[in-house]
């Protein structure tokens, strides 16, 4: 493959007969997503096909927007890693719903265990723990919509945030922005009782 | 009431103690990832170099997998 400066790639690539040029970075494209991808078992090559197509796609929609602080290959590489990773994601977890993944988190059962750091706490640090716990459940209670508490629970529990997102009728950049606003308005709360979340962790540990 | 179970309140109370007030979004860390990496690779202190980068990969599953995904081929691929 000739080696190419990052102008060079732009101008060939916005030039009219760049058939060359795409093959070359659709092969770079290929092959940055075979070692992305290796290991996993469910990628086959169709999808390999079908991601560094649709990532050729996007890196060429998208040349006016590259700005040239890294390499052009690093920046296209980038892109075609996040297309194949955006929709294994979404495989993953088609089947699965917000609803089902909250209410695995939801404890309705009364239950709470004895130990609940890794070493076992005296009588007198279980208590502090649990009245600790029930504080903050209190403030997440308190201070958290219904739909800030469902997007912080399903992805915590491990549902990426486009998924959430898509769920929600959102996208991932305002998910993201409704739970910094979440966890800044729990940090605020937590502070203004004395309850610092480093206490809390703190106590944890001990 | 939601009530949660003890280990999703503490894994709550973990990424609140690290919430800070100018954290970046996906999309702004995405932007400005393969900068990052290039920065790593070039065995220099990224973190210290794009702290907001290096913050929302410590929080973010999603994007730190993309980050890893993409230095593993540039360590590859050179």
């Amino acid at each position: 493959m000739t080696k190419r400066t990052n102008q060079e790639w732009l101008d060939e690539l916005r030039a009219p007969g760049r058939e060359d040029t795409l093959a070359d970075l659709r092969s770079l494209v290929v092959r940055g997503l075979r070692y992305a991808l290796a290991g996993r078992a469910s990628v086959t090559e169709q999808d390999l096909d079908d991601f560094a197509q649709d990532a050729l796609l996007k890196i060429l929609a998208g040349l006016d927007s590259f700005r040239g602080k890294s390499r052009f290959t690093t920046w296209a590489n980038r892109i075609a890693i996040n297309v194949a990773f955006t929709e294994l994601r979404r495989r993953k977890w088609k089947d699965i719903s917000l609803q089902d993944l909250v209410a695995q988190h939801d404890d309705r059962s009364g239950f709470t265990p004895v130990v609940l750091t890794d070493s076992a706490p005296t009588p007198e640090q279980q208590a502090i723990q649990q009245m600790m716990l029930e504080k903050v459940q209190q403030i997440i209670n308190d201070e958290l919509t219904e739909r800030q508490r469902t997007a912080m629970m399903a992805v915590m529990g491990g549902m990426p945030l486009k998924e959430v997102a898509r769920r929600m009728g959102s996208n991932s950049n305002a998910l993201y922005k409704l739970l910094h606003d979440a966890r800044l308005r729990l940090k605020k709360r937590m502070m203004a009782q004395g309850l610092s979340p480093q206490k809390v962790l703190t106590a944890f540990e001990t | 009431m939601m009530k949660l179970e003890p280990a999703m309140l503490k894994q709550m109370v973990r990424a609140v103690a690290s919430t800070r007030l100018d954290e970046i979004d996906c999309n702004e860390c995405l932007e400005e990832l393969d900068r990052f990496v290039e920065i790593e690779l070039a065995g220099k202190n990224a973190a210290e170099a794009m702290p907001l980068v290096h913050d929302h990969l410590t929080r973010c599953r999603d994007c730190r997998e993309e980050f890893e995904a993409l230095l593993t081929v540039l360590r590859i691929l050179g």
